[in-house]
């Protein structure tokens, strides 16, 4: 167990480029490779680390990630003392319940950081998927004795046009020590990319957001973090494993697909520090007699009899016979009926697609549809 | 606080015809469907059908089985107020001693039993297989001013004589009982479900108790006794999908029968869900050479191979090249590349080496012990087989008998 630090999960930000995946729901709420959400792998990161108290800051829409998360017994985190803390707004004199920003946010929780009693937090983005413990992040903070140490991978994959939360860390020749900070460049100077990870010593978290909320600040990277990079010590963590960004569509469609590869697969379902998720008692999934699938990554509960081809599938997708799907991602409870044709979609939970339909995207353009909805 | 009804669910036995897989774990332990464990059915049931408050009597390896049930979360039973509790015989000041029947390990549990104050108490069986409701056949009891319900099914009758038949008058009364007739009169087979009123129950298992020269069973001491004094017990008939699982051959028939295009047993019930302790796996792959049909496969399985008509547990893996066909592969059990396997039930972490062949007919003047696995091949938990064994169908594989699949002029 880990009793030096706790865990800060930020689910407010609101992500334009999620389109219709995100009307009900925030990015850390979205389902990502066959049975989880999004939020699943920093909370399971946590968890294996041995943090054992986790705060949850939400705002908006975020009735599915209750309805997720429970009492955190799935991570193990229905505890008397500490466990998993859901942290919605609430209006006050001062508040009025929607924040402006993640200084906001912390802001009006500082009970809750004031009460707990570990010495580290570790402030945690919700929308980067990725499968490791923070135990050798946590050990080199304490001996390099950094204010504030963020993790970060070397990513050079770029997507200017849909940019969002991109922070690059451009550091010295020591390989640790951050020497400036960009956020969303136009012409990046680094591809070290933040995993949305830092931690930090609680006594300065404190400081630095009543400082900054005095003073009407907004956004804690921009408006606290940068303009001090040379007062703090900012030291960067490397990690090497398999990160996904769920920044848009396109990423949120690419970084699935990336689990067909071994090497992602192996990163992100490395059984070593296994990713929790709510239980849902499905059944094994069923092939029938006309089933025929290859490459493709597949959750409990689900029925095939048809063709399914390079997708993945969340729990209790129906397939059915002479029905054809290839490069798609089908959510909890798809129904995809007789004959239909399916390339390069993407379906929300529930959506039924009836016989014979087809619908086709394209690489880079996946076709969206939307929760509940017939086609 | 006061239970209008308490389950009793006997888990007892080894389960010596289930052989080397009952070797470190209890009947109700073994595994069923891809995801469950046998108990999964009976726990499951009672809470579907409200009942809070289930205790699990066993005597053998009752650690495994604690372990697997934990605080009954997964069944949703860790309840403040009852809850799920597995029972274990135990030592007082004055005695101690093993259960030695079914109603003897009711019996030495009446404390447990009086602590809730029950009006009924339902007894269960921890190796069926089958989805019911027990509200339904409480009402039954209380509509019939039942003494005890017993549950039955109707079997054909060339079958009658392997299970307990209880003989009824018109209005489904019991008059009689025959554990196992040679002649049966009736075809109701007893489901060993049993409803008591409490108090009366536990008047006849006190002086069962006091009686030196019974066996302290229920269907050898009690319902004879409780029929001789003509108290009222009422058959409940039952209609739907029942299964023994306590040999290989009905074991792996059962498993058999979850495929097919509409399956005999179809656990895919939103309103009857089987729940289970779920392992934490990713979702299961299906690779670009795999070949899978009629088939289950369960979460953290990877398939690169063919696999037919069969059941892939949790954790599975067929590697490439590799055809599983009729058979029954536990959790986290690994077949290396290029295997046949053929009607096999291969055991919880067993590990296939390559190109082993099992289930192939014997040769001329082979011999095989097959007294528990008929045509089906057995192969032991944990059980690491190395590459181009041949396995003779009907073959018990274990660490101990390994040695005469590979030595001796079997090999391929």
């Amino acid at each position: 167990m880990n009793q030096e630090a706790f865990g800060l999960i930020f689910t407010g930000e609101h992500n334009p480029y999620m389109r219709d995946l995100v009307l009900s729901r925030a990015v850390a709420a979205v389902p990502f490779g066959g049975r989880y959400r999004v939020i699943d792998f920093v909370l399971s990161d946590l968890v294996n680390t041995g943090i054992r108290n986790v705060g949850l800051i939400v705002q908006k829409n975020y009735h599915s990630m209750m309805d997720h998360l429970g009492t955190g017994k799935e991570w193990d985190l229905n505890r008397k003392r500490d466990g998993l803390f859901l942290l919605p707004p609430f209006s006050t004199k001062d508040n009025t319940g929607v924040y402006r920003g993640d200084i906001d946010a912390f802001h009006s929780i500082m009970q809750y950081i004031r009460r707990s009693n570990q010495r580290y937090l570790i402030l945690c983005g919700s929308h980067i998927v990725f499968n490791t413990t923070f135990d050798a992040i946590l050990r080199q903070h304490r001996d390099t004795g950094a204010d504030i140490t963020i993790m970060y991978n070397e990513d050079p994959r770029f997507f200017p046009e849909e940019q969002n939360r991109d922070l690059r860390l451009l550091l010295d020749d020591d390989g640790m020590t951050v020497k400036r900070l960009e956020w969303n460049p136009r012409n990046p100077g680094s591809n070290f990319r933040s995993c949305e990870v830092m931690i930090i010593d609680k006594d300065l978290f404190e400081d630095l957001v009543e400082e900054s909320y005095s003073r009407g600040a907004v956004d804690f990277v921009r408006e606290v973090l940068l303009p001090r990079v040379r007062d703090l010590k900012i030291m960067g963590w490397r990690y090497d494993g398999y990160v996904g960004r769920i920044d848009s569509i396109n990423t949120y469609f690419m970084h699935n697909m990336e689990l067909l590869n071994a090497g992602a697969a192996r990163d992100l379902y490395n059984m070593r520090h296994p990713i929790y998720t709510k239980v849902k008692d499905e059944i094994a999934t069923r092939y029938g007699d006309w089933a025929d699938v290859h490459n493709v990554v597949m959750a409990d509960g689900c029925m095939i009899d048809g063709t399914v081809e390079d997708s993945i599938l969340f729990r209790g997708v129906t397939v059915e016979r002479g029905a054809i799907v290839k490069n798609s991602i089908l959510m909890q409870g798809v129904t995809v009926r007789k004959g239909a044709v399916l390339d390069h979609v993407i379906l929300d939970k529930n959506v039924t697609v009836n016989a014979g339909r087809q619908l086709t995207g394209y690489e880079g353009i996946p076709l969206v549809f939307r929760k509940n909805l017939t086609v | 606080m006061k239970k209008k009804i308490v389950c009793m669910l006997l888990a007892g036995g080894q389960g010596s015809r289930l052989g080397v897989l009952t070797s470190s774990m209890a009947k109700p332990a073994v595994p069923f469907g891809g995801k469950y464990r046998i108990i999964d059915f009976p726990l499951s049931n009672c809470v579907n059908s409200d009942i809070d408050t289930v205790g699990v009597l066993t005597q053998y390896r009752p650690l495994a089985l604690n372990a697997y049930l934990g605080t009954g979360q997964h069944w949703d039973l860790d309840r403040t107020n009852g809850g799920v509790f597995v029972l274990p015989p135990y030592m007082t000041e004055h005695d101690g001693r093993w259960y030695s029947g079914t109603a003897n390990a009711i019996w030495q549990n009446r404390s447990f039993l009086d602590q809730y104050d029950p009006d009924y108490v339902l007894i269960l069986s921890g190796d069926h297989i089958y989805k019911m409701d027990y509200t339904k056949m409480l009402k039954f009891h209380v509509a019939n001013n039942a003494a005890a319900t017993i549950a039955v099914l109707r079997v054909p009758m060339e079958e009658a004589h392997r299970f307990g038949i209880m003989n009824t008058d018109e209005a489904g009364r019991i008059v009689s009982f025959e554990e196992k007739p040679k002649i049966p009169k009736s075809n109701n087979a007893s489901m060993g479900i049993y409803i008591f009123n409490w108090k009366l129950l536990r008047d006849y298992m006190e002086r069962d108790d006091a009686d030196p020269s019974s066996e302290n069973d229920f269907g050898k001491n009690i319902i004879p006794n409780m029929l001789n004094a003509g108290e009222k017990m009422v058959a409940y008939p039952f209609e739907g999908y029942w299964k023994d699982v306590g040999t290989i051959q009905s074991l792996w028939e059962a498993n058999m029968d979850l495929l097919g295009e509409t399956p005999v047993l179809d656990l895919n019930d939103p309103a009857w869900r089987i729940y289970t302790r779920n392992p934490v796996m990713p979702p299961h792959y299906t690779d670009h050479n795999a070949d899978v049909k009629n088939s289950l496969v369960a979460e953290g399985c990877v398939v690169r191979g063919s696999v037919r008509h069969s059941v892939l547990f949790c954790g599975a893996k067929a590697e490439a090249r590799t055809e599983v066909v009729d058979s029954v592969i536990f959790p986290n059990a690994v077949i290396g590349e290029s295997c046949v396997v053929n009607k096999a039930i291969v055991g919880e972490n067993a590990v296939i080496g390559e190109r082993v062949q099992i289930g192939v007919p014997p040769k001329d003047g082979e011999t095989v012990d097959n007294h528990l696995t008929g045509d089906i091949v057995l192969i032991g938990n944990d059980v690491t087989i190395p590459a181009d064994t041949v396995i003779p169908r009907g073959a018990v594989v274990t660490a101990e008998t390994l040695g005469q699949f590979t030595n001796g002029g079997m090999k391929a």
